[in-house]
């Protein structure tokens, strides 16, 4: 059997998740670097649908991998599925994106099947006949090549973002669907989930928003927020923060920017005290304008910013607030 | 209830990181602190115990430092520490910590193993599901809130952009455990002096070895990240910056 790479898209709640576009772009350029075919599957009850969209794409074959058992999605039905499919298919690489779902249910996965997963990857090398995958470490300090130490299927999971979606090829005629129907045993499902839901309706809806004044740790205290409240009010743009700072219960859970907040693209994103720890940055690297103000030169916020300042956000944002005033008044 | 807390130690968040001679790890000559999300893992075992009774039994792997980690937690209240204490486990993929920890444990009977969702230096956020899959337990990842009942547990997992899904499981499990899903407490001066007379059990690499195979992943290099974007550094005193960021806000980004 030829090597191949197979890419498992995203579903849920009977929606292919945007993100699947990603890692069928990164399986197509893996492909070309490697000369190894490539395949993907949808894993679900009724997904053939999903199946057919996929075959729009660039790839040799798509399969729906199918079980009533495996609506609604549990880490272990997705496991066992993807083990018997993947053990049948044996693909020398396995693709997915680094969704909650799949940070769920991989390391299981992997584990069952003897192998490994490096998960949360922003690319990926090809090194001579070795394949290197590139991920952030220490918060994003650091980059690391990571290689596999064991026989295949390698299993990789890539970050949000690490692929352009939009990159992914169409075919030039759709490829075969193919449905593969597994048996889940009795007794292997022992997670009973309950349905999905939203836990308020969110008052602040920050992707709408131009200008967002976003504050971290840097911020120290919570009466401190006031300052940055203040600049956001002179830029007549949003508050947002980073998570540690709604944990400690400073700003509302509805203000958080990142992974397990809200996604950002705004004009501009001014980043006070924030260090850019990758789930922070997930949600915002999308932002036009990226100004960071932060005490650590080594921030990982400075990788991606367009103006920085390594400063105490306490003395510049005071007369930050005067300028841009004056400047508005002048205006 | 009994749990058990699997922490770790990472650099502190502000450490400045050098990298090693051989450009696959840092330096260790960095300060520590405990990994975040294993001190909200840590406070939400102590409150389980303080509403259902039990033991929070917390374990971590690493070199003599690592030790601290333990010691601060029995501080706030945990009753006893495994060391699995060699620093050759610092290198160790996800799958080989969990069959340290598993092996480690393997005499005891808890009803919940809780970790952090991941860890601030690898940031692999698997050793948690490895761990349940290795000892034939269901797990939830990414857990806000848990409720004891009848037949097991209710938790709340955190799924993205705000959405939230409560899992009825029995028990015992395997959770990880998110960061803010409580409010740390502190250590009190009574608990750190009674922390130094509280069981600390050392293991070491030999103990476990057998259990271990060698990795299946391997850093071939670590290095400081290449930068994708240009970026402008302003600099000056506090005024003179404020100056100069208004005026790119008015010339380049033009939102003024």
């Amino acid at each position: 059997m030829a090597d191949s790479i197979l890419v498992v898209v995203e579903q849920r709640e009977g929606k292919l998740n945007r993100v699947s576009w990603e890692t069928v772009a990164a399986g197509q350029a893996i492909a070309v670097d490697t000369g190894w075919t490539l395949e993907a599957a949808v894993v679900g009850r009724g997904v053939a649908g999903f199946a057919g969209e996929i075959a729009a794409k660039k790839a040799s074959k798509v399969y729906a991998v199918e079980s009533p058992k495996l609506e609604p999605y549990t880490p272990e039905a997705f496991s066992a599925a993807l083990k018997q499919f993947i053990e049948s298919k044996q693909p020398k690489l396995v693709l997915m994106p680094h969704t909650y779902q799949v940070r769920d249910f991989v390391p299981k996965l992997a584990t069952a099947m003897g192998r490994t997963a490096i998960s949360d990857c922003i690319g990926y090398k090809k090194d001579g006949s070795n394949l290197l995958f590139t991920r952030q470490m220490f918060q994003g300090k650091l980059t690391a090549d990571v290689s596999f130490a064991c026989d295949a299927p390698w299993f990789v999971t890539f970050q949000n973002g690490a692929f352009r979606g939009d990159k992914a090829e169409a075919g030039a005629s759709a490829a075969p669907v193919e449905t593969v129907n597994v048996n889940i045993a009795d007794g292997v499902i022992r997670n009973k989930p309950q349905d999905v839901f939203k836990e308020a309706k969110q008052a602040v809806d920050l992707t709408q928003a131009e200008i967002i004044v976003s504050v971290g740790r840097g911020i120290k205290e919570q009466k401190n927020i006031e300052l940055a409240k203040q600049l956001a009010e002179a830029l007549g743009g949003e508050l947002a923060a980073s998570r540690p700072i709604c944990d400690s219960g400073w700003l509302p859970m509805d203000r958080q920017i990142g992974s397990s907040g809200q996604t950002v693209a705004p004009k501009l994103y001014l980043a006070l005290g924030i260090s850019g720890a990758i789930q922070h940055i997930v949600g915002m690297k999308g932002a036009r304008t990226i100004i960071a103000i932060n005490k650590d030169s080594e921030a990982p916020i400075f990788e991606i910013a367009d103006f920085a300042v390594v400063g105490n956000l306490f003395d510049i944002v005071p007369p930050l607030i005067e300028e841009v005033k004056k400047a508005k008044a002048g205006s | 209830m009994k749990i058990l807390v699997c922490m770790k130690q990472v650099p502190q968040k502000d450490a400045p990181l050098k990298l090693n001679e051989s450009g696959t790890w840092i330096r260790e000559d960095v300060s520590y602190e405990v990994n975040e999300p294993d001190a909200y893992a840590l406070e939400e075992a102590l409150r389980q115990k303080e509403k259902h009774g039990g033991e929070v039994v917390v374990i971590t792997s690493g070199p003599a430092r690592s030790q601290q980690v333990l010691r601060e937690a029995l501080a706030k209240g945990a009753d006893r520490a495994i060391h699995l204490e060699d620093n050759a486990f610092v290198g160790l993929d996800a799958l080989n910590t969990a069959r340290a920890f598993a092996a480690a444990v393997k005499e005891e009977q808890f009803d919940l193993i809780f970790t952090g969702l991941q860890s601030d230096d690898y940031g692999y956020a698997q050793t948690g599901v490895v761990l349940a899959e290795l000892l034939g337990w269901p797990h939830a990842t990414i857990i806000m809130h848990i409720e004891k009942n009848d037949a097991g547990i209710r938790v709340k997992r955190e799924l993205e952009a705000g959405f939230f899904q409560f899992v009825d499981m029995p028990l015992p499990a395997v959770l990880t455990i998110q960061s803010g899903i409580n409010k740390l407490r502190y250590a009190t001066l009574i608990g750190i002096k009674q922390a130094k007379n509280k069981p600390l059990r050392k293991v070491a690499m030999a103990d476990v070895q057998s259990a271990l195979s060698t990795n299946l992943q391997k850093i071939e290099r670590l290095y400081v990240p290449q930068k994708t974007k240009q970026t402008q550094f302003l600099e000056g005193p506090a005024a003179e910056i404020a100056k100069k960021l208004v005026d790119k806000l008015r010339n380049e980004v033009r939102v003024l």
